[in-house]
């Protein structure tokens, strides 16, 4: 197990490393540089303020110079925001990221589990058809799509919920709703099959010969045989949040990273933009790392054999 | 049982030796038998939703890529005095289709305010530069399939290709091409494509195209080789090794056929994430820039006026949650068909 | 009918599948009883219907068949009138099952002990501690060493025959009245095969249960059962006691599976299969349905379905045959062979029949 940790650990550093890279010389690839208003500025203006963000070097020593950075922690300063640094911009921006998604991954999956699960246990009755509806209608309505009719229809029109800004937790309710439209669909579908082949099983089989109570059977056996598999689509769940936090937070004007990322994008902040990259494959690595070895603890199937693919 | 059935009187015909010739075939198999192709195909047919699903795609293809052909109206051409006209159908009298507006509460003919002729009607309205909406969302839809299906095909050949042959040669190759496959899935997918689209911005549709298909085809790579691993070691694929016929032609002759299922069922789900990223990049404003449309640029434009004029935001939403509705129905339906398990 | 020895009496089973293709008529008019303490083997080839007579012993069908006629008596009641609810208090209590396949029939993320102690909590109302102990002395009893160590592992780490041994005891833990074991040795290797077949056996005059055997596998059935029922595409065509079936048999397709059956003191090297396939459940023949695999069939067997005949008290065969002016046919050499050894074993007390003086 430790091997394999040790190996796990090795090749989210080489993942960073290899996005850090890749980052850093597309942007240079980009035009743009941090001035601005650039006509107005003296030849010895231009020069100090290319000096300030290191752009006098040569690219190879740039490169060195901002890998070097990671490892102390600093991804250089905003062109947007002439003296922030990028990992200040981040750490400010985290706190309503992190409470969005966290709201929105645990509606999603709760809400899931339980649509798919009444899939599953009444397959093939209206019950199932309308879960299947609303998964699908989940998977199909774009984020952004959905963000602006919840905004419109329940926060402009009616006034039941605050339109737009971050100042209480009203404030958050319908930008989660717009998050954990996506979570929630990917959840029940995936429980729904996981749970209809699991219900099929010999084991299943097994229990109603034990006598146990249809509940007792989808309790004790079918929903943690068919959770545990659900602990690997946490890594793609936290993808398609951040995906979808970038126009939901633009939308409701949640003062969070993936509203920041999306501006940065639109005024070639190119600092930042790389800055969030790392940090969102930084999160989705360690995130994936945390599925592999809470799934080495739940399932004892793997449990013991676990130290290998 | 009869109480006595030994007092059941026969004759000594019925007690005749049985010709086994006229009589029944015992060898003869009572099901029809079908090809595997004929059998998916009726399973499709007979899943409502699935079939139903493919004739609406079918038909949004037809629009979108020949409607311009019936509908001669150019989605470029601005009429700036006709700007934010609601829909007008002719001969179509209900409030929203009549080319009438509720401005502050009272029922307005924004034909007329703009001082168009009665011969003048948008059949879903104009926008804010007065450009035919029908025609942009026609336009835009061919636009974003385009944009999807191509992305999905060279998505579906690296994928495929990398599957395979990290299948099928095995050992050290294979260790390492799984090693890029999990490396580039731990990146997420969106933010590679941000920064493919940032980068590339002056070639435009290309580089939405090749910012999906590369981040795409991880998917595929994976499905393709884990199923390669297993039909490798099957007889009819050991005896076309044995007889020595070169790799690639086994490759082509028997794997391709049958990893298509796997193959057409993931293309199935890979379109409408490349239309989902599509419409998300262009909505974002790093996708397709005017003139050109797509759905996400028309939804991004129809959202400025979404409180006064829904129906600029409406139409392109509703077109773009058809088209994904009916893919995923469709990608459900045909994992069925082809999943013999649960044939019914 | 009625009989105080008899703990299960079935009659006139009949029950449906409805498939896309139609409706599929798998159990045709069956009806046995199981008498206390016995083991009453089912054989027949997959797709006779014996583990679907079964099933519906428990109440455990699938949800596309429907039972069309018949009565499953256990208690003076009728189990197929049953509520879900009250079949809960039936299963794993007063009827058990064994199945299949060790290797799936383990939830595998449950400890054994739990999975063992489930149908105590349940029937017994034992709080967990009480029936995890209770699980404890089953394991032991079902040949599992270092019980003690073993009843936190999970399936995972047991062997397929280990598995099974767990399964038995899940099944025999509430000491059941009927345990119905469906094919429980076909999915182990031939050695592993007699150790849980042993096993069964000790456990049933330890336990006093009586058990209903399914299987295909006419060698099985020898040194397990009392009785023998032989099911063909829905029906049963010939009953009686181990040894009746053995060396008497009546009815041609049961002269086929003892033909096509292995056995150490046969001459012939080769083994004689049944030509053909089973008939089509959706549209069964009329008349004798193994007419059109027999090399006996008679044009009667095409138009008039065999009613039980009886050859003693306690074994019937549905054949023509057995009609008294039928011609005599002699039945293959083999089955001419232990036909003249069962006479033979009629005079002195014979050494198969252990149960005879039960019957």
């Amino acid at each position: 197990m430790r091997k394999y940790l040790l190996k796990r650990i090795f090749y989210l550093f080489l993942t960073l490393f290899i996005v850090a890279t890749a980052t850093f010389f597309l942007m240079k690839l980009m035009p743009g540089t941090p001035l601005q208003n650039e006509a107005k500025l003296t030849p010895s203006e231009k020069a100090a303020i290319l000096a300030q963000y290191g752009l006098d070097k040569p690219v190879w020593l740039q490169y060195f110079i901002y890998i070097g950075g990671i490892f102390k922690g600093s991804l250089g300063l905003s062109f947007q925001f002439s003296d922030q640094a990028v990992s200040y911009l981040i750490g400010s921006r985290m706190g309503p990221s992190m409470q969005l998604g966290g709201q929105a991954l645990v509606v999603g999956i709760i809400f899931g589990i339980i649509l798919g699960a009444i899939g599953a246990i009444r397959k093939d009755t209206w019950a199932d058809r309308l879960a299947t509806i609303l998964s699908i209608l989940g998977i199909a309505v774009p984020s952004f799509v959905l963000a602006i009719l919840l905004q419109y229809y329940l926060g402009l029109k009616t006034g039941w919920f605050p339109v737009a800004g971050w100042s209480g937790f009203a404030y958050t309710l319908l930008p989660t709703l717009a998050l954990a439209a996506s979570p929630l669909a990917e959840t029940a579908r995936f429980i729904r099959t996981d749970m209809v082949d699991v219900l099929s099983s010999d084991y299943i089989e097994l229990a109603k010969a034990k006598g146990l109570s249809k509940f007792g059977i989808v309790y004790h056996h079918a929903l943690r045989n068919s959770l545990i598999p659900m602990v690997t689509l946490i890594g793609p769940l936290a993808a398609a949040l951040m995906t979808g936090s970038m126009v939901v937070e633009n939308i409701f004007s949640v003062p969070g990273i993936g509203e920041q990322f999306v501006k940065s994008i639109l005024v070639n902040d190119y600092p930042t933009i790389m800055g969030v990259t790392i940090f969102y494959s930084a999160l989705l690595c360690l995130l994936l790392l945390l599925t592999d070895i809470v799934y080495g603890i739940i399932d004892p199937r793997i449990r013991l054999s676990g130290n290998g693919d | 049982m009869a109480d006595n059935p030994k007092d059941i009187q026969l004759t000594s015909a019925d007690f005749a030796p049985l010709d086994k010739q006229a009589g029944p075939d015992n060898e003869r198999i009572a099901a029809p038998s079908l090809t595997f192709g004929q059998d998916v195909w009726r399973r499709l047919k007979s899943n409502k939703t699935a079939f139903t699903s493919f004739i609406i795609l079918v038909l949004m293809f037809l629009i979108a890529f020949g409607g311009q052909a019936i509908y001669h109206h150019d989605p470029n051409a601005q009429e700036p005095k006709y700007a934010n006209l609601p829909p007008k159908i002719p001969g179509v009298n209900i409030h929203g289709l009549n080319g009438h507006l509720t401005q502050s509460g009272q029922d307005v003919d924004a034909y007329k305010q703009a001082g168009a002729g009665s011969n003048v009607h948008y059949i879903l309205g104009t926008d804010y530069l007065g450009r035919d909406l029908l025609a942009r969302i026609m336009y835009g839809t061919r636009i974003s399939l385009e944009i999807a299906l191509i992305a999905t095909l060279i998505d579906l050949t690296i994928g495929v290709g990398f599957g395979i042959i990290s299948g099928w040669k095995g050992g050290r190759v294979d260790l390492f091409m799984q090693r890029v496959i999990e490396v580039l899935s731990s990146i997420p997918q969106l933010v590679v494509m941000v920064l493919m689209a940032t980068a590339f911005t002056k070639t435009g549709m290309a580089s939405i195209i090749a910012a999906i298909a590369i981040t795409g085809w991880t998917t595929m790579a994976r499905l393709t080789r884990a199923q390669t691993l297993q039909l490798k070691n099957q007889d009819f694929i050991l005896a076309a090794r044995t007889l020595g016929e070169s790799a690639p032609k086994i490759a082509w002759k028997h794997l391709l056929p049958n990893l298509s299922s796997v193959i057409i069922i993931q293309t199935m789900f890979t379109i409408p994430s490349a239309i989902f990223f599509e419409a998300f990049l262009s909505y974002i404003g790093i996708g397709i820039s005017s003139p050109q449309a797509s759905l996400g640029t028309l939804i991004s434009d129809g959202q400025k006026n979404f409180q006064f004029l829904p129906y600029q935001m409406w139409y392109p939403a509703i077109v773009l949650i058809i088209l994904m509705l009916a893919f995923n129905l469709l990608g459900d339906g045909m994992r069925d068909a082809f999943d013999p398990k649960s044939k019914r | 009918m009625e009989n105080p020895e008899n703990v299960i009496e079935v009659r006139d089973l009949e029950i449906n599948f409805h498939t896309y293709a139609g409706e599929v008529k798998a159990i045709r008019d069956v009806s046995f009883d199981l008498h206390k303490g016995e083991t009453l083997a089912i054989v027949g080839e997959s797709g006779s219907g014996k583990s679907v007579t079964t099933r519906s012993l428990m109440g455990l069908l699938a949800p596309n068949a429907e039972i069309k006629k018949g009565s499953i008596m256990f208690h003076g009641e009728d189990i197929i009138k049953k509520s879900e609810k009250d079949m809960q208090h039936i299963r794993g209590k007063d009827i058990a099952m064994i199945f299949q396949d060790p290797m799936t029939s383990l939830d595998p993320t449950m400890r054994i002990g739990m999975q063992i102690a489930e149908p105590l909590m349940k029937h017994k109302g034992l709080k967990k501690k009480e029936a995890i102990a209770q699980a404890l002395e089953m394991l032991k009893l079902v040949g599992i060493t270092n019980p003690e160590g073993r009843i936190n592992d999970y399936p995972y780490q047991f062997s397929g025959g280990m598995r099974q041994r767990i399964v038995i005891a899940i099944a025999l833990v509430c000491y059941p009245e009927v345990l119905i074991a469906d094919e429980p040795t076909t999915a182990l290797d031939v050695t592993i095969q007699a150790q849980i077949l042993d096993l069964m056996k000790d456990l049933q005059n330890r336990i006093d249960t009586s058990i209903i055997f399914i299987t295909h596998d006419l060698g099985v059935v020898a040194g397990m059962a009392d009785r023998v029922a032989v099911m063909y595409a829905g029906k049963i065509v010939e009953y009686g006691t181990v040894d009746e079936i053995f060396f008497n048999p009546q009815h041609p397709y049961t002269w086929g599976l003892i033909n096509s059956m292995p056995t150490l003191d046969t001459a012939s090297g080769s083994l004689q299969a049944i030509p053909g396939t089973p008939p089509d459940l959706l549209d069964p023949p009329v008349g004798d349905a193994f007419a059109a695999r027999s090399d006996y069939a008679m044009k009667i067997d095409t138009e008039k379905e065999p009613p039980f005949f009886k050859v003693s008290d306690t074994h019937y065969a549905a054949t023509w045959l057995l009609h008294p002016d039928a011609p005599k046919v002699t039945p293959p050499a083999e089955i001419v062979r232990r036909q003249k050894k069962f006479a033979a074993m009629q005079k002195p007390a014979a050494p198969f029949a252990k149960t005879a003086s039960k019957e």
